[in-house]
């Protein structure tokens, strides 16, 4: 089986953010990147899926050139395969054009399953993985916490407002991964040594213009400075005092 | 009159806050809301969904199971039967599964998890936090359809609507099955819907430290129990329970972050909460810089209080 894990380059999440000159742009400047936290969780099950159920993984990313550094950790944890749809402006693409990029090369493998993360931790759209699967018609099951899987279909459970949700599906599928799936692997050295050996493909994707246009990017107003009531128990009928005369919540 | 599809979730036909609002968000850009409802009891929606603005519904029948891309593929249909100019629903499970569908069957950009949404001259305007927060980005639609989720507790429920004209329409069915659900216990409500949301961390100590923070979430009544993740990840509070960027994002009428240190990771989830209380032993924890109100003290000595008091301000009302 054809295995695809969607991957992003992200900025780490403690990273302070500053917005560029132009006022609608992130300023991309002393940011560190990782791979998106939940697309290690698609990684994870793609090469769980493989020890399974045979077939290879490839790690796909659709980014700028320096995204090898993250695919080739992904090769050393096992992926067979690493593709980078080249494009500089990665960043401002929006999940449109992305997921129809992604698809176009998910054709051109012959994949028949593909793992993306829940959401990317840089827009936080989640949105790619269900786009994807409507673009190339297959079926979906998103913020995956459990799944099992054959080589036709499977069962999984997903997390809602209502409770733990089960679901059944045919394969060709695209499954996106809920922290709870699985604890990703690290490295191991034999695997590390190998990934040195393995190329990493660059291809450009299909070009396709974006449907959205940003007009703004600014950092949200502070909280208005609030106070300390007090210290201990002692301070509890100042809380309530507050929060019944001043804040109105009681 | 140009119309706006908006999907709306219930429970046997009483329709979820977080939609109502979805509903009044579509109403206040002056378009048609039409509101798409499916599953058992949807056709007893009509009467709420009305009242809070529906000039039309559409109930979905038939299937003997709910399918996401089945219901993607009835939403586009009525997108395109009613030649309606966006699609909304809350940014639920349910409506983040269903955007990127309906987008991309649809082929236009999704726009998830807004916290405004407007319309002018036909073009629609909104904006969304991005970065876990930590910034807010304004974007134009110029897709022919706006597809769009919308934050829950952001946007105010329509009131004093006429009866909707009420239409079925069976369902197209689609490839995956939700084959069952599992309730949660005693209907205990989600964080993301609770008005009152009392979150414990580390602070707590071990699993059982959490019966304090139990115990002050059942005397506000209307309460639900969070929780960090380092609490989750040490297995004393399930996943589900998780504020945060890498779990849900709550906003509130009152918070209360008991034994959390404030993590960015932590904020990303809450700060958007009307109010917002910390009690930490640690006068300088992070979590003190957005907390309205704080009270420096040991978790164990002042919940119990708090409690009480509570309780009797409860009493009382
Ligand atoms: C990619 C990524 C994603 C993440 N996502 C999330 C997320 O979604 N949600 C999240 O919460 N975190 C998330 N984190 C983790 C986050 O960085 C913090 O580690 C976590 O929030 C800390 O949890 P805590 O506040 O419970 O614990 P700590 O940071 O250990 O804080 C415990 C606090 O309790 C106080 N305390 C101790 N004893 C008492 C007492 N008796 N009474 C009162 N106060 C007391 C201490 O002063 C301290 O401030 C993420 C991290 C990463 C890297
Ligand atoms: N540029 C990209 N390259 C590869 N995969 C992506 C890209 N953007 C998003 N994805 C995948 O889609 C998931 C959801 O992304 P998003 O819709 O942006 O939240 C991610 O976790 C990835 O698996």
């Amino acid at each position: 089986m054809k295995i695809i894990a969607c991957v992003k380059r992200v900025p780490l999440t403690d990273a302070l953010v500053k917005v560029s000159a132009d006022g609608a742009s992130i300023d991309p400047t002393g940011l560190v990147y990782s791979l998106s936290f939940y697309d290690d969780l698609a990684v994870e099950e793609a090469l769980k899926t493989k020890e399974k159920l045979g077939g290879e993984v490839t790690v796909l990313t659709l980014g700028a050139s320096d995204a090898s550094k993250e695919l080739r950790e992904c090769l050393a944890k096992g992926a067979d395969h690493a593709t980078i749809l080249l494009d500089p402006a990665w960043a401002a693409r929006d999940a449109r054009s992305t997921a129809k990029a992604l698809a176009t090369r998910i054709l051109e493998l012959g994949a028949e399953l593909v793992f993306c993360g829940r959401v990317a931790t840089d827009r936080d759209q989640s949105a790619v993985g269900t786009m994807l699967s409507s673009y190339l018609g297959w079926s979906c099951v998103t913020d995956v916490t459990k799944l099992e899987l054959t080589a036709t279909g499977g069962t999984a459970e997903r997390e809602t407002e209502a409770g733990i949700e089960t679901l059944a599906f045919s394969l060709p599928a695209v499954i996106t991964c809920d922290k709870g799936l699985n604890e990703p692997r690290l490295a191991g050295l034999k695997g590390i040594m190998a990934a040195k050996k393995k190329t990493i493909d660059e291809t450009k994707p299909v070009d396709i213009e974006s449907a959205v246009k940003v007009l703004k990017v600014e950092l949200p107003a502070a909280r208005k400075a609030g106070r300390i009531v007090g210290q201990g128990a002692a301070a509890v009928p100042a809380l309530m005092d507050a929060l019944r005369n001043e804040a109105k919540v009681l | 009159m140009t119309s706006i599809l908006v999907f709306v979730e219930h429970r046997d036909g009483t329709p979820r806050r977080a939609s109502l609002e979805a509903l009044g968000a579509a109403a206040a850009t002056g378009l048609a809301p039409i509101a798409l409802v499916t599953g058992p009891g949807a056709a007893q929606a009509a009467a709420p969904l009305s009242a809070a603005g529906a000039k039309k519904l559409v109930v979905i029948t038939g299937g003997d199971h709910y399918s996401p891309d089945g219901t993607a593929a009835d939403i586009a249909a009525a997108v395109g039967a009613h030649a309606a100019v966006a699609f909304v629903a809350a940014a639920s499970s349910a409506g983040k599964d269903l955007l990127g569908r309906v987008a991309g069957l649809l082929d236009c950009a999704p726009l998830a998890d807004c916290t405004t949404f407007t319309c002018s001259g036909g073009v629609f305007t909104v904006q969304r936090p991005i970065l876990a927060g930590k910034a807010l980005v304004t974007v134009q639609s110029q897709s022919k359809v706006c597809c769009a989720t919308l934050r829950s507790n952001t946007f105010a429920v329509a009131t004093g609507g006429g009866a909707a004209e009420v239409t079925t329409v069976a369902t197209k069915g689609g490839k995956v099955k939700v084959t069952g659900v599992a309730a949660k216990g005693d209907a205990k409500l989600d964080v993301k819907e609770a008005a009152v949301v009392v979150s414990g961390g580390r602070g707590l100590r071990e699993a059982a430290g959490f019966k304090i923070v139990e115990d002050l979430a059942a005397a506000f009544g209307n309460a639900a129990v969070g929780a960090s993740r380092a609490v989750v990840d040490s297995h004393w509070r399930p996943h589900s329970e998780q504020v945060g960027q890498t779990g849900k994002t709550v906003a509130p009428q009152l918070y209360v972050a008991v034994g959390i240190s404030g993590a960015i990771q932590h904020l990303a989830g809450m700060r958007t909460s009307k109010v917002i209380v910390a009690i930490n032993k640690d006068a300088a924890a992070p979590i003190f810089k957005v907390a309205d109100y704080g009270i420096v003290g040991d978790a164990f000595e002042v919940l119990p209080a708090l409690t009480e008091a509570v309780k009797q301000a409860k009493a009382a009302n």
